[in-house]
């Protein structure tokens, strides 16, 4: 069964007089465990797409499954909480809480689940070990390189063992040593723990790193195609 | 599901980073619910005293005086003629069933001479049951015998006052003193009541025997007249019905037809004395009512931070949104913020109120009363300012689209 799967799925925006389709009837699907990169110009709709599949917005038209479930006509706090258990994001400005420590951080989806209080620290502690930031726990965000943010962006997204992690740029505010760190990371988490990921980039050598690369152009996908590493 | 703990933390933590605007944000709430409780506490002494003072005089008390009378067309003032009688008092006694007791009081002032001692003083004809009526313990000796009364005995029952002046440390008890030159044996000795209302001292007195006074010491008196009666009723709620019968009864006895005026005048004491208390408590909580206008202005306050707080954290308010927060538990949380910041302020405030109240009392003088009541009040009424002037701020935070929060520069 597909992680992904829309059907029609159409967004639009009223600008003024005219109507923008940020989406028009885009029908697709992502299976469990596929690496995706999506591309396109700005304006070309990937943001509002991802912010679709995200399930940050709703579409105007159409349907999307997320895991079988139905989530185009979900209210607020049902959303609120598919987005809790289902999804880790990546931001390309990381989007990190600046007077939290990294502990605190990856700590964050935990407070709004169901989970037990008293696992919290040690799951988060776990999902930093993964990344490599044990010994960074208990610093601020400030007092850690970019690349750290991410991984601790990354970790926050890994810690509600979410099957589909999100990522919009990435790398766009790293340097190209540091991207591509973080790249393979993806592809590790990727391929070890089949976590299926969804990457909105405009970089072709980012673009690289994934298996399948979704191309969008006025709301519309104009290329699908399997990428051969 | 809303973590409350957690939040709290988060709350907190939140309120830690901007201690100095946390602290100012409070500064409002802190001065609201201090001056409540000093003026509260202020108000209470207030009407505390006058409480005792009513007690000092004595509860449920209705005095009796004679009306106006009319001579050669010249109306004299109240209380200016002579037809109030002992036989009165005895009546209002014996047939109004709302008065416990009654005393009269036939007065003036005397010289009064022991050994080589000598003092001016009132004196009081009355008998028996003036100390009941005035709730008056003795220190010691005894009270009048109603034979005494009825014989015109040369006794009396002195005030601290008198006592001090004529006798030092001496034991009064039985020795004789000189009234207008007439002797008299001492039976009793009056507690100290201390100062009335007025300022007077109500333990400058003397208590004789009200047919002595008639016979020995104020004769010019029509046979038989007091000046005044004083009327204890049975109970509060009796005041009123009191003060009726004793009308009724009077007028009956003073045989004045329907449609004439009362040759006499009741007025109630202790009514005028809970009047005066009433209008203290009134003044207390005007007091307090304008001192919780500070109380809502720093309620405005911290709605006004608070919007600037959600403003500021608009990204902040995106990710938690973006990683699953409900809008319950982003409301939550800024209510909770707003509700913390106001109970700590409210905190300091009771601290600071108590304190500016015993500085009052201790370096002014004044009487003040810190009530748990008043404790309690305002400080669970800056609890509910903290949620209610939160909550506009917490439910605008929580109305946030994740995308455009996330988006906020």
């Amino acid at each position: 069964m597909a992680l992904i799967e829309t059907d029609q799925l159409e967004k639009k925006y009223e600008v003024g007089d005219s109507i923008v389709h940020a989406l028009d009837k885009v029908s697709l699907q992502i299976s469990a465990g596929e690496f995706v990169a999506v591309m396109g110009p700005s304006g070309s709709g990937k943001s509002t797409f991802m912010n679709v599949i995200g399930c940050l917005d709703v579409p105007t038209a159409g349907r999307y499954l997320l895991d079988g479930i139905d989530v185009g006509r979900m209210g607020h706090d049902a959303l609120a909480e598919i987005r809790n258990l289902k999804i880790g994001f990546v931001f390309q400005g990381f989007n990190l809480l600046s007077r939290t420590t990294a502990l605190e951080n990856v700590e964050v989806p935990l407070l709004y689940s169901a989970s037990t209080p008293k696992d919290h620290k040690n799951k988060a502690r776990e999902a930093l070990k993964l990344l490599g930031l044990e010994e960074r726990q208990h610093h601020h965000p400030n007092q850690l390189s970019g690349g750290q943010q991410q991984r601790v962006a990354i970790a926050r997204a890994l810690v509600n063992d979410a099957p589909l992690i999100l990522a919009d740029e990435p790398t766009g505010n790293l340097d190209t040593k540091t991207s591509i760190e973080i790249m393979d990371l993806f592809v590790r988490l990727n391929e070890e723990k089949k976590i299926t990921i969804v990457l909105v980039t405009h970089e072709p050598d980012i673009s690289t790193f994934s298996k399948r690369i979704i191309r969008f152009l006025d709301g519309k996908i104009v290329s699908d195609e399997e990428n051969k590493r | 599901m809303i973590n409350v703990p957690s939040t709290v933390k988060i709350s907190l933590r939140a309120l830690r980073v901007n201690k100095m605007r946390s602290a100012l944000t409070m500064l409002g709430i802190i001065i609201g619910v201090a001056a409540v409780i000093t003026m509260l506490a202020v108000g209470r002494g207030a009407s505390n005293k006058i409480s005792e003072q009513i007690a000092t005089v004595g509860s449920n008390l209705i005095i009796v005086l004679p009306g106006s009378t009319t001579a050669s067309g010249i109306r004299l003032g109240s209380g200016a003629s002579q037809n109030l009688t002992r036989a009165d008092a005895e009546a209002i006694k014996n047939e109004c069933s709302a008065v416990l007791t009654t005393a009269p009081i036939l007065n003036g002032s005397a010289q009064i001479v022991y050994g080589n001692q000598n003092w001016a003083t009132s004196v009081f004809g009355t008998d028996e049951g003036m100390l009941e009526v005035r709730d008056w313990p003795l220190s010691s000796g005894r009270n009048f015998y109603e034979q005494e009364i009825r014989s015109g005995a040369k006794v009396c029952i002195l005030g601290r006052t008198v006592v001090d002046n004529l006798f030092g440390n001496d034991d009064p008890l039985h020795k004789v003193i000189r009234i207008k030159k007439v002797p008299f044996v001492v039976i009793g000795v009056l507690e100290s009541k201390g100062q009335s209302m007025m300022g007077q001292d109500q333990d400058d007195i003397i208590y004789v025997p009200v047919s002595t006074a008639q016979r020995n010491l104020f004769g010019r008196w029509f046979p038989g007249t007091v000046r005044s009666i004083m009327v204890k009723a049975g109970s509060t709620e009796e005041l009123d019905r009191a003060e009726t019968q004793i009308r009724e009864l009077l007028r009956q006895r003073h045989r004045i037809g329907p449609g004439q005026e009362d040759d006499f005048t009741v007025r109630n004491l202790t009514q005028m004395l809970q009047m005066a208390e009433q209008a203290s408590n009134v003044m207390a909580l005007l007091l307090a009512a304008i001192a919780s206008v500070s109380l809502l202005v720093g309620g405005i306050g911290i709605m006004n931070i608070m919007l600037v707080s959600v403003t500021e954290r608009t990204r902040e308010i995106g990710i938690r949104m973006a990683v699953g927060a409900k809008s319950w538990d982003i409301r939550l949380q800024f209510i909770i913020e707003a509700v913390i910041l106001s109970l700590i302020g409210g905190l300091i405030g009771v601290l600071l109120g108590i304190l500016a109240a015993e500085f009052l009392s201790f370096f002014a003088g004044w009487t003040i009363l810190i009530s748990t009541y008043s404790v309690v009040l305002s400080f669970g009424f800056s609890g509910l300012v903290g949620i209610f002037f939160g909550f506009y701020p917490a439910y605008k935070a929580s109305l946030m689209n994740p995308i455009d929060a996330l988006r906020h520069e």
